[in-house]
């Protein structure tokens, strides 16, 4: 819709993209989901390389757990689980990210609106 | 070969030939060629995610490997549903907002610079061919066994089945043709695991203690060591299967055939759920056929154990159950290469041709003529690679696909969504070291180099590690930050362009 701004030779006029990167909503918005996404990221491979860390470097795992079955099944079990939760949860996130993105979208496309009509 | 058997191949191939009929008519631009329009729902791209994944290497392979190796077997089911999270995480939604056809679309919408969409189709090519590769001499191999034809003939019906599909239905077609597979194998897998369980008395404990007696292992099969025993080897082969699903182009492709970030999203979720039950399920194929076929008759019919799963369905259902599955993985071999095929045509019709020779200046005509003709080339190509290569081992031709796609591709794509000082520079260098340094270490790796008998060449390895993630991998991330930080240029203007875009789904 706006093109023309974009490959505007003017250099100093920001481009639309510009003006929303450095909205204190959008900076917000970046800032919260980078805090959602980072801890859990860190924490699923964590998780995840602590199996093969385990098995490869202790015979920890081998212990029995629940009758004939031993830890290594059960921790390999809960990688399961972890991946359908975090699957989950980032669902339920995203969700609520996707609402703060269409308000900015939003404002700046009423913005827009009301610049052209100038 | 039975009756009952043909009468299954010939229903699976008739249904797919009758499903690219209905998609060929609905496949006229290149967007519906590549991308199904972007037509796709959640779950509809779910499954077919699903059934990418799902290919004749998770299905026979894993079943395989868990009745020879226990629980070292296992290893891949974790590794590869793990892998979701990452792709779920860090990359599906961005590529969705930024990308068009391809993962070069995804990297040169920050860097528009032709060695940078060159070099990413680069390695989205080699990714193929290798994964091709794989699948057509797996393939070939499987449908020998399963239908005492010679391989180059079951090659060859592979190879034509995939260009038919491509070529007149696209993506459409092959999205379909993937939904299906997925839904009957899941079927056959719940049929199957559902049979082992009873065959236990619906008693987990049971099986357990059951299958410690049933190999040679003893004890040992349900715990880890029986394959992996070098610490690092194994931390390396995790890393690349955690890593290289979130690299694989046909993949990352499937993200283009839904409208937006947040059906792709749903339908990673969709896929999860679906690979996760089933790689759970693949204990019970594992255990099952160490139990009731025994290791000696599935080393017998393959050394790799890809024979396991389609012989517990003999051993437990009888021919009518036998026929069932193999038709099935042979439906999962051609939905799988005809995914191939097209993110290999994407890359040199859409990519080299259509944006780098010809500037972006082609007509929707001359885009399809590109995409068939690009589908026809990767397709003899690699049929012809396949009918050499009979005698690789596909283990590790799929490993090597893992580790590459790992190595060359998923630093790219992570500096390109989040680094702001990330520059061209840093993109090709970070894309090519990927890429070599897992190519060249794999030449030199015992896969290769070896004593006679266990390797391609006789001779010594250069290099301690058969799967070389562990090295390549943090090559490429190194090879990106050095590449950005000692060239200057960098583009805070482009990179307010790809957060936004990125974040928002916005286009301007």
């Amino acid at each position: 819709m706006e093109n023309t701004k974009l490959k505007s030779p003017l250099q100093e006029e920001k481009t639309i993209y510009e003006n929303i990167a450095s909205s204190p909503k959008f900076i917000q918005m970046v800032k919260s989901k980078n805090k959602f996404l980072v801890p859990l990221s860190v924490f699923f491979l964590l998780f995840y390389f602590s199996l093969p860390l385990l098995t490869s470097y202790s015979n920890i795992l081998n212990k029995p757990a629940l009758g004939p079955i031993s830890w290594v099944w059960i921790f390999a079990f809960a990688q399961f689980i972890m991946t359908w939760s975090l699957s989950m949860i980032y669902v339920r996130k995203a969700n609520q990210f996707d609402q703060l993105s269409d308000e900015i979208l939003n404002d700046f496309q009423a913005e827009d609106k009301g610049e052209q009509q100038l | 070969m039975s009756i009952v058997g043909l009468v299954f191949f010939v229903a699976i191939v008739g249904l797919t030939l009758v499903i690219t009929y209905f998609a060929a008519k609905r496949t006229n631009t290149a967007s519906e060629f590549y991308t199904a329009g972007g037509g796709l729902t959640g779950w509809q791209n779910g499954l077919a995610i699903a059934g990418d994944y799902l290919s004749a290497a998770s299905f026979l392979g894993i079943a395989g490997a868990i009745a020879l190796n226990g629980f070292d077997g296992f290893f891949f089911s974790i590794g590869y549903l793990v892998a979701y999270l990452v792709v779920l995480y860090l990359v599906a939604e961005p590529l969705r907002n930024l990308g068009k056809y391809t993962l070069a679309d995804m990297i040169h919408a920050r860097f528009e610079q032709k060695k940078v969409r060159a070099t990413a189709a680069l390695s989205t090519i080699t990714i193929v061919i290798f994964y091709m590769i794989a699948q057509l001499v797996g393939a070939g191999a499987l449908i020998q066994l399963l239908l005492g034809i010679d391989y180059w003939i079951a090659v060859l019906i592979v190879g034509v089945m995939m260009t038919i599909y491509v070529l007149f239905g696209g993506m459409t077609a092959t999205s379909w043709v993937q939904i299906i597979k997925a839904v009957l194998l899941m079927i056959g897998t719940v049929i199957i695991s559902f049979l082992v369980l009873m065959k236990f008395h619906f008693n987990i404990f049971e099986m357990f203690s059951d299958v410690k007696s049933a190999t040679s292992h003893g004890e040992n099969f349900l715990n880890p060591g029986v394959k992996y025993t070098n610490p690092v080897d194994t931390l390396s082969m995790t890393a690349a299967l955690v890593f290289g699903t979130a690299g694989l182009p046909h993949i990352l492709m499937r993200f283009f055939t839904v409208k937006d970030a947040k059906t792709a999203r749903s339908s990673v979720v969709y896929a999860t759920w679906i690979v996760g039950i089933f790689y759970i399920l693949t204990i019970f194929l594992g255990f099952g056929a160490a139990a009731f076929v025994g290791s000696e008759n599935i080393i017998a019919a393959n050394a790799a154990g890809n024979m396991a799963a389609p012989l517990l369905a003999q051993a437990l259902g009888g021919d009518m159950l036998m026929s069932f599955v193999s038709a099935v993985a042979f439906a999962t071999i051609l939905a799988v290469v005809a995914g191939l095929v097209l993110s290999g045509a994407s890359a040199f019709a859409h990519d080299i041709y259509g944006e780098i020779i010809k500037k972006g200046n082609v007509t929707e005509k001359q885009q399809m003529l590109a995409a068939r003709y690009a589908s026809i080339s990767v397709a003899v190509f690699s049929i012809l690679l396949a009918l050499f290569a009979q005698k690789m081992n596909v283990a590790f031709l799929v490993s090597l696909a893992f580790c590459v796609a790992a190595s060359a591709n998923l630093p790219v794509i992570l500096y390109t969504i989040y680094w702001k000082r990330f520059n061209t520079t840093g993109a090709v260098s970070a894309m090519l070291t990927g890429l070599l340094s897992a190519l060249i270490l794999v030449a030199v790796s015992p896969n290769v180099l070896g004593p006679e008998g266990t390797a391609i060449f006789v001779g010594t390895p250069l290099f301690p590690l058969t799967n070389p993630a562990i090295v390549s991998i943090p090559a490429g991330f190194l090879a990106g930050y050095i590449g950005t930080v000692l060239s200057a240029k960098s583009d805070a203007r482009k990179f307010a362009e790809v957060t936004v875009k990125a974040n928002t789904g916005f286009k301007g």
